[in-house]
C-alpha cells in the first residue's frame, strides 16, 4: 500500500472536520474499551498472562530463524509448500505464479493486512485473477472503490450504518435495507455464489504453530472456514514473525487476544489448520502454500525495536489511544494505525516517510498498559524521536529552538534571565487579561485553545523576595 | 524532615503559588524546606524530543543539584517520574552517573505520594470549600502510582465534596510538545476531558500536573466556559475559604 504517513496533519485535520467520522469514532470507542474491561476481568490473573505471553513473543525472537525452520520443516511434511517474500512485490509475484499454476481465475479472500502491505488486489488483477474480499468489512471496503482499511480488526470502524446502507443501494441495486441483519444477508448471499465458485483461498495467519506446522485463523464470520476449505488452492500470506513455539503456547495467547481485541472470552471462531487434504478427508484444500513474509522484520529484530514484533494484531492499543480516537484509522497514512503503526510505519517504510507519527502521541501509555503482550509503546514511539534527531529528520526550526533551550535551562543564570523576560512578554500579551487567545511563539497550542496568563513574576523571583525578608 | 522542592518550570514560569502552596503542606507535615536557587528544569521536553545529549546534560545538572538533599519533592508526576525512571535510563551507559541517578531516584517523590506515604500529613493548613473533580494525570497514574493519594487528602478536607468523572484516567491531549506540534488533535482531546469533567457536576478541576491543567483550562475558556475552576491540588489543600 503506498503511504500517505507523510501527510499525517491534513489527514488528521480532515478527520477532526468530519462530523459523521467523529460519531462513529465515539461509538466504536465505547464498544472496544467498555468491552475489554469486562473481559479481562474474567481471567484471575490477567497481569500474570500478559508477562507469560510476552515472555512467549521474546522466546521466538530470540531464535526467530530457528522457529520458522521448524516451522517450516513440519508444515512442509504435511503437504504444504513454504515460500518465502522479502517484500510486497515478491508476495505479489508468489500469489501470481501460484494461481498460474493452479488456473485460477478468481481468488476468495479472508482478512489479511499482508495483503495490504503488498496490495496485492491490485496485482492479482493484473494477473488475470478476480480478488474477492470476504470479510464484511472488508467487502464494504472493497465494493466502495477498494478503500483503505481504518483499523486492523475492524476494517470498517469508520463507517456509519446509514453509510453501508447507502453503498449496498448503490452496488447491489436493492432496495435500501437499514436494518444490520438484513445488510448481512444481503452480503451473504453475494459472497455464497464467490465462496461456492473461487478456485483460490487467501488468508492471513494469526500464529503459525512451529511444533505443528499448523496456522491458527481467528475469525467472528466464518468466512474464514469457508475461504480456506473449499477452493482447491489455499494461500495462507502472513508476517514471519507470527510463529510460536507450540499450541499450548497458542491456547495462552488465545485468552488474550480475543479479549483485548474486541472483548470476547473467545472469538466465534479460531481455526487450526493442518496440511493438506489427505486422501481419507473430504473437506481442505488440495494444495496449502504459505508466503511467508519479511518485508523490514528481519531488519528490526536484534534492533532496540525487537520488542515491538511481539504484537499479535489485537488492536487494543489503537481503540485506547486518545489520539486515534480522535482521528481516526485513515490518517495515519498507511496500512497500520495507533500506537502500534505510529512504530511499525517508519520501522517498515523508512523513518524519513513517517515523520509526524512518533510524534504524534501524549505518551500517555494507555496503549502501553492494555497490550497483551507488553509492549512499551510511548518508549518505542520517544526512541523513534531519538532517531529522528540523530539523523537530522527533524525541522530547522524545531532544532534550534531545542537547542536553544537546552542551552539555556543548562545555566541558571541564563535560565533566571530567560524566565524573567518570558513570563513579562506573556503577561503583556495577556494584557490585563486571566488568558492569551493567540500566542506566537508557540501558534500550535491557541488553534483550539487559549493559553492561561501566567502569575506575573517567576517563582524563583518570588522566593528570592520571600528569602531576604525573612 | 528535610526537603528540597524541585518546583517545576512551568510553576516557575506560569504558577509560582503552587510552589509556595507545596512548600505550605510540606512545612504543615513537619518538613524543614528549601528550593535550591540553580534548578531549571528537568530535561523531560529534550528528552521526549529525542534530544538525548540535551537530556543526558539536564540530568547531571539535577543530580548534582540534589544530591546532598534528604528527600526531593516536586509537585508533578511527570517531573517526579522523570526523576526517578527516566534518568536511570538516560545514564545507563555511565556506571558512576547511573548509580548516582538510582540514588536520587530512591529519594524522590511526587508532591501528594510523599504527603500521604512519608511525611504522613495529619492537618491540612487548608479550608477549601467547594466540589472537585480529579483528572489523573498520565505519567503520575501509570508511572508512578499516583491515585489514592490525591484522594486521600482531599479527603481530609471536610469542605470538599468530590465527585469522580467518567475516564477520569484518560489523557487530557496535553502530551507536552505534543500540545504544540499538534495543536488541534491536542484541543480536541482536550474538548473530550472537558466535557467529562463538567459533566461530573463539580465546580472545580484539580490535579496536580500543571501541563495538563494550563491545557484544561485553556480548552474551557475556549469553550466559553467562565465558570468552572482549574486548580493544583496544592492550591486545593492550602486554600482559605
Amino acid at each position: 500500500m503506498e503511504s500517505r504517513s507523510r501527510h499525517f496533519k491534513a489527514n488528521a485535520a480532515a478527520s477532526l472536520a468530519n462530523p459523521v467520522l467523529q460519531a462513529n469514532l465515539k461509538t466504536a470507542k465505547g464498544k472496544f474499551v467498555d468491552k475489554r474491561a469486562i473481559a479481562i476481568k474474567e481471567i484471575d490473573d490477567f497481569e500474570g498472562s500478559r508477562e507469560a505471553a510476552r515472555n512467549i513473543r521474546n522466546r521466538v525472537l530470540e531464535n526467530l530463524d530457528l522457529w520458522l525452520e521448524k516451522f517450516e520443516e513440519n508444515a512442509t511434511a504435511r503437504g504444504a509448500t513454504v515460500m518465502w517474500a522479502k517484500d510486497g512485490d515478491e508476495i505479489c509475484r508468489h500469489v501470481a505464479e501460484i494461481g498460474k499454476r493452479h488456473g485460477v481465475q478468481k481468488a476468495a479472500k479472508s482478512k489479511s493486512m499482508l495483503s495490504e502491505e503488498a496490495n496485492l488486489n491490485m496485482a492479482l488483477t493484473a494477473a488475470g485473477i478476480r480478488p474477492i474480499e470476504t470479510d464484511l468489512g472488508e467487502y464494504i471496503l472493497q465494493i466502495n472503490n477498494n478503500e483503505a482499511p481504518s483499523h486492523i480488526i475492524a476494517p470498517v470502524v469508520h463507517k456509519s450504518l446509514d453509510e453501508v446502507a447507502d453503498l449496498f443501494h448503490q452496488v447491489h441495486k436493492t432496495p435500501r435495507k437499514t436494518e444490520i441483519p438484513a445488510l448481512t444477508r444481503e452480503a451473504r448471499e453475494v459472497l455464497r455464489e464467490h465462496f461456492l465458485t473461487a478456485d483460490m483461498g487467501i488468508s492471513g495467519g494469526n500464529f503459525l504453530i512451529a511444533e505443528t506446522g499448523s496456522v491458527a485463523l481467528v475469525t467472528n464470520e466464518g468466512n474464514g472456514r469457508m475461504v480456506t476449505t473449499l477452493p482447491r488452492v489455499h494461500v495462507v500470506i502472513t508476517g514471519i514473525e507470527k510463529v510460536v513455539p507450540t499450541l499450548e503456547d497458542l491456547s495462552l495467547l488465545m485468552r488474550l487476544l480475543p479479549r483485548s481485541a474486541t472483548g470476547q472470552s473467545i472469538s466465534n471462531y479460531v481455526s487450526v489448520l493442518t496440511g493438506v487434504k489427505t486422501p481419507a478427508e473430504r473437506d481442505g484444500p488440495e494444495h496449502l502454500y504459505f508466503i511467508l513474509v519479511d518485508n523490514g522484520r528481519a531488519d528490526v529484530v536484534g534492533t532496540e525495536f525487537q520488542d515491538m514484533l511481539r504484537c499479535i494484531r489485537c488492536g487494543a492499543c489503537m481503540n485506547h489511544c486518545p489520539v486515534y480516537q480522535t482521528i481516526g484509522g485513515h490518517a495515519y497514512g498507511w496500512v497500520y494505525p495507533g500506537p502500534m503503526g505510529s512504530v511499525l510505519t517508519p520501522l517498515y517504510t523508512g523513518l524519513e516517510n513517517a515523520i509526524d507519527l512518533p510524534q504524534a502521541a501524549t505518551l500517555c501509555n494507555q496503549c502501553g498498559v492494555v497490550c497483551p503482550v507488553m509492549i512499551p509503546l510511548p518508549e518505542l514511539l520517544r526512541k523513534l524521536r531519538e532517531k529522528q534527531v540523530e539523523k537530522h529528520l527533524r525541522p530547522w526550526f524545531e532544532r534550534i529552538a531545542l537547542k536553544i533551550w537546552a542551552g539555556v535551562a543548562a545555566s541558571p543564570p541564563l535560565y533566571a534571565l530567560g524566565t524573567w523576560l518570558g513570563v513579562r512578554y506573556l503577561k503583556w500579551l495577556a494584557g490585563g487579561r486571566d488568558r492569551i487567545p493567540v500566542l506566537g511563539v508557540a501558534p500550535g497550542w491557541t488553534l483550539g485553545r487559549d493559553f492561561p496568563a501566567p502569575e506575573g513574576k517567576t517563582f524563583r523571583e518570588q522566593y528570592a523576595e520571600r528569602q531576604g525578608k525573612r | 524532615m528535610r526537603v528540597a522542592l524541585f518546583v517545576t518550570c512551568l510553576v516557575d514560569l506560569m504558577r509560582p503559588r503552587i510552589g509556595f502552596a507545596a512548600i505550605e503542606l510540606l512545612e504543615a507535615a513537619g518538613c524543614a524546606v528549601t528550593a535550591p536557587a540553580s534548578q531549571t528544569c528537568c530535561g523531560q521536553p529534550a528528552w521526549n524530543s529525542g534530544d538525548r545529549a540535551a537530556a543526558v546534560a539536564l540530568a547531571k545538572k539535577v543530580i548534582g543539584e540534589f544530591t546532598g538533599s534528604e528527600y526531593v519533592v516536586a509537585p508533578s508526576g511527570s517531573c517526579a517520574d522523570q526523576i526517578r525512571n527516566e534518568y536511570p535510563a538516560i545514564l545507563a551507559d555511565d556506571p558512576e552517573w547511573h548509580a548516582r541517578a538510582l540514588e536520587l531516584a530512591s529519594r524522590v517523590y511526587e508532591l501528594t505520594d510523599f504527603l500521604v506515604n512519608v511525611a504522613h500529613l495529619e492537618n491540612l493548613p487548608g479550608s477549601f470549600t467547594g466540589s472537585v473533580t480529579y483528572h489523573d494525570s498520565c505519567t503520575g497514574l501509570r508511572s508512578m502510582g499516583i491515585k489514592e493519594q490525591p484522594r486521600a487528602l482531599l479527603a481530609k478536607a471536610p469542605g470538599v465534596e468530590l465527585k469522580e468523572m467518567v475516564a477520569a484516567e484518560e489523557c487530557c491531549g496535553f502530551g507536552g510538545t505534543f500540545s504544540v506540534k499538534f495543536g488541534e488533535i491536542s484541543a480536541a482531546i482536550a474538548a473530550k476531558k472537558c466535557g467529562n469533567a463538567c459533566a461530573s457536576g463539580a465546580d472545580t478541576i484539580v490535579g496536580g500536573d500543571l501541563g495538563c491543567l494550563l491545557n484544561i483550562e485553556g480548552k474551557l475558556r475556549r469553550m466559553g466556559n467562565e465558570e468552572t475552576q482549574v486548580m493544583h491540588i496544592a492550591e486545593v489543600l492550602t486554600a482559605q475559604k
